[in-house]
């Protein structure tokens, strides 16, 4: 075996590409310009493969992969979109915006939301599915941030960016199936957790409005990545 | 085989207590018997055999499950090269009357036929000590031959010949999914470079109706220790984990006294069976998440960690337990391992059918006659278990379909009992073999309500990760409840019948991509109930059919 490991070449929609051993669909994909849609991934951080819209084809197998999760083997021939995908892909976008109360509207991150890009670039002009309407509480109890739940989609980048990045795991996950929630310590007010450093940056890394700045306005909150890069690289390479 | 020294000692011993005994009564306190009260039974046996006086001493044994549970108590008077004389729904009165009249004329009430399809069709492997022998007693464990398979794999063979020799048995996974065990046991031998490696049981048994693992640990604990410690022997492992649900305090109970035991008798610990071979077992208790069955949900709850499952691969084979490469079977997997050692692979292969051998185990469950636990050779039909041996329909109705398979399962109609029981014929019916669990559905039931109860099952057990099955689970259990409640419009069923493809095709695991199997399966045989509660396509609405 070569040190660096070995190369791989694939096919990702009918291009040839080639991969290191380790690297996943998604990356080579955006390596090479192939878009992939994505809502849970974001990089920097562990993988997850829970938001199921990057899920690919690959000839031969009878399941869909995740392509951020799924490594590059030689001679995999890879598809990316399809039709089927394509509906997929949108109905799963569709039963996001029914589970919780997701009004673009009125909501701080209206124009800077990846769900409702999405939303956008899947043209989902209307839902299908039936609303869910829960009664969802907002935490206004830390100085700086608010978490609102009812625009939490649930991919945990919060709670992977704390524990991963800033290493305090004040965020992580309770309760199951649609009464998960994400909880700050043992599930205690934000304001009151010991753990939390204020770094803000599960705020920062939210793909939607469930985590924002105080004092932000309808369509205000634009979240800063640039640090997510550097500080992997200075924590000794990527994840 | 020859019998080592060893085991012939306890074997010698045991007889010769049970040759004191003239009479013995068999209690069984498994958790089904046991909340109709055979503990008190058992008391009042021996209360009353006392008084018998010392010339004719009685032993009352408290055994683990017969089988019939619908019926219970059952009690079982075993007496010197008789026919055992079985009770069924033994009420103190009778019990007394039993204890009373061992010698003489025992009592014809609540007889129950040794002879009748339920006992006598059966062919009992994994549960050839169930109902037998004191689950908590390990030396009623020898005297059938207990660990004697383990001792005999220490001694003989090496651990290819012992992947081998599964291979050859043709055993596959009976927790559902039915892979071939040998295979498993093969990879996770050649996995990892002799480093650490883990063998896990996966007792967290969540079906609705079903309950085999819990009595095949309730009534034969010892039997998954053998098993495990044959397979950690295998693979290279020597420690073992058993993750069991909280829902079972017997069996947790009767598994921490069988791993006490075995330890001190040197079958399990250091040096097993006084080789060089080490292996300890320790039980993982599981906090109440069906989700847990799944196994790499349950390799991150027995970590510590919340019990949600991550995308394979990397299967648990390569990168299992705290990332190394870690065997997970299921209990009745483990439970035939001793019995194939004993017999051979050949013998086991014999049984059952071309691509499914060996027995099944059984949960019958619902509007049955005889609902309890029974074990069956595979490639028998469903007509036979169910009307032969369940004796059909409780109160003279009539079957309309059985559901197998729990939640990941389906319904088979009752113009399909034809049909062998094997991986492949039931997969074909658009079901699946599961772990084993039965329900027996009657005509009066509303196939669509049995679909929701099963989709209200998914998803409140979601997990929560992935959005297919935390959202469209939900989803799926609303438009259900639409067409139930009268609220469906021309779109209720297209839309189901998406939504369900969406769900099976991108949920993150088993649970998520399984859970519209149900809706599937009734949707496939019992369409006409779906559409008579759904208005027609052209808007106007068809007569409400209530059901």
């Amino acid at each position: 075996m070569l040190a660096s490991g070995q190369i791989k070449t694939l096919k990702i929609d009918g291009r040839d590409v080639s991969a290191h051993e380790n690297q996943t669909i998604l990356e080579v994909a955006r390596e090479n310009g192939i878009k992939i849609p994505t809502l849970c991934f974001l990089e920097g951080l562990s993988v997850r493969g829970s938001c199921r819209l990057c899920l690919v084809a690959i000839k031969g197998s009878p399941r869909l992969e995740p392509a951020c999760t799924t490594r590059c083997r030689e001679g995999m021939e890879v598809e990316t979109d399809n039709p089927e995908l394509h509906q997929f892909r949108k109905r799963i976008l569709e039963l996001i915006f029914a589970e919780r109360n997701h009004v673009c509207s009125v909501c701080v991150s209206n124009g800077h939301c990846e769900l409702q890009a999405l939303g956008a670039e899947f043209g989902l002009t209307h839902v299908e599915v039936a609303y869910q309407f829960p009664n969802m509480p907002l935490d206004l109890s830390h100085d700086r941030f608010v978490v609102d739940h009812n625009r939490c989609i649930l991919c945990a980048r919060c709670i992977r960016v704390c524990d991963e990045i800033e290493g305090a795991h004040t965020w992580d996950m309770m309760g199951r199936g649609k009464d998960a929630r994400i909880i700050s310590d043992m599930n205690e007010p934000w304001g009151e957790s010991e753990s939390c450093t204020s770094c803000g940056k599960c705020v920062q890394v939210c793909p939607t409005g469930a985590l924002f700045e105080k004092g932000k306005s309808v369509a205000e909150m634009a979240k800063q990545r640039q640090f997510l890069p550097y500080l992997t690289i200075m924590r000794g390479g990527k994840r | 085989m020859n019998v080592p020294e060893f085991f012939q000692k306890r074997i010698d011993a045991e007889n010769a207590e049970e040759a004191q005994f003239e009479h013995q009564v068999h209690v069984c306190i498994a958790a089904g018997c046991a909340s109709s009260g055979s503990n008190d039974i058992a008391e009042i046996l021996e209360k009353t055999c006392e008084e018998r006086g010392e010339d004719h001493p009685c032993r009352i044994k408290r055994v683990g499950c017969m089988g019939l549970c619908s019926r219970g108590p059952l009690v079982a008077h075993h007496q010197n090269g008789k026919e055992p004389a079985m009770y069924h729904s033994v009420t103190p009165d009778l019990a007394k009357e039993i204890a009373r009249k061992l010698d003489g004329n025992p009592p014809k009430k609540n007889r129950l036929d040794p002879q009748m399809p339920f006992f006598a069709r059966q062919k009992r492997v994994v549960l050839e000590n169930a109902g037998l022998i004191d689950p908590e007693n390990i030396n009623h464990y020898f005297a059938r031959g207990g660990y004697q398979s383990l001792n005999y794999v220490l001694e003989e063979l090496s651990p290819e010949e012992t992947v081998r020799e599964v291979v050859t048995s043709g055993l596959r996974g009976r927790g559902g999914g039915g892979y071939p065990t040998g295979l498993k046991w093969s990879t996770v031998a050649k996995a990892g470079q002799g480093g650490q490696k883990y063998v896990v049981c996966n007792a967290d048994e969540g079906d609705p109706g079903a309950f085999m693992d819990r009595v095949v640990l309730e009534s034969d604990p010892h039997r998954i220790l053998e098993g495990m410690q044959i397979a950690g022997h295998a693979v290279g492992a020597n420690k073992g984990y058993i993750y069991i649900r909280g829902e079972y305090p017997l069996a947790i109970k009767h598994l921490t006294t069988a791993i006490r035991q075995a330890r001190r008798a040197t079958m399990l610990g250091h040096s097993v069976c006084g080789t060089t071979f080490d292996f300890d077992i320790e039980l993982r208790i599981g906090a109440g998440a069906f989700v847990c069955g799944e196994e790499t949900a349950l390799i991150a709850s027995i970590e510590g960690n919340r019990g949600t499952p991550r995308p394979r691969p990397p299967y648990p084979a390569e990168y299992g337990l705290w990332g190394k490469p870690t065997l997970i079977n299921n209990v009745e997997t483990y439970a035939n391992i001793p019995a194939i050692f004993r017999e051979g692979g050949e013998w086991f292969a014999n049984i059952g059918t071309e691509t499914s051998k060996g027995t099944k185990v059984f949960a019958l469950a619902g509007e049955i006659e005889n609902g309890g636990i029974i074990e069956v050779p595979m490639g028998i039909s469903i007509k036979e278990i169910v009307n032969d041996m369940g004796g059909g329909v409780r109160n003279g109705g009539t079957c309309k379909a059985v559901q197998t398979g729990g939640p990941s399962g389906g319904c088979i109609p009752a113009q399909h009992f034809d049909s062998p029981v094997d991986y492949e014929s039931l997969k074909k019916l658009g079901s699946i073999m599961g772990s084993g669990g039965m329900i027996i559905i009657d005509q009066k039931s509303s196939m669509v309500e049995v679909a929701r109860f099963f989709m209200e099952f998914c998803m409140s057990e979601s997990c929560g990760k992935c959005i297919p099955c935390r959202a469209g689970t939900a989803q799926l259990h609303q438009l259900l409840d639409d067409l139930l409640e009268g609220r469906a419009t021309t779109r209720t069923l297209p839309l189901l019948e998406e939504l369900c493809e969406v769900v099976r095709r991108t949920s993150l695991c088993g649970l998520g991509q399984s859970a519209p199997n149900p809706v599937l399966s009734t949707l496939r045989f019992f369409r006409e109930e779906y559409e008579a509660l759904a208005p027609a396509p052209d808007g106007k609405a068809t007569d409400k059919v209530t059901v």
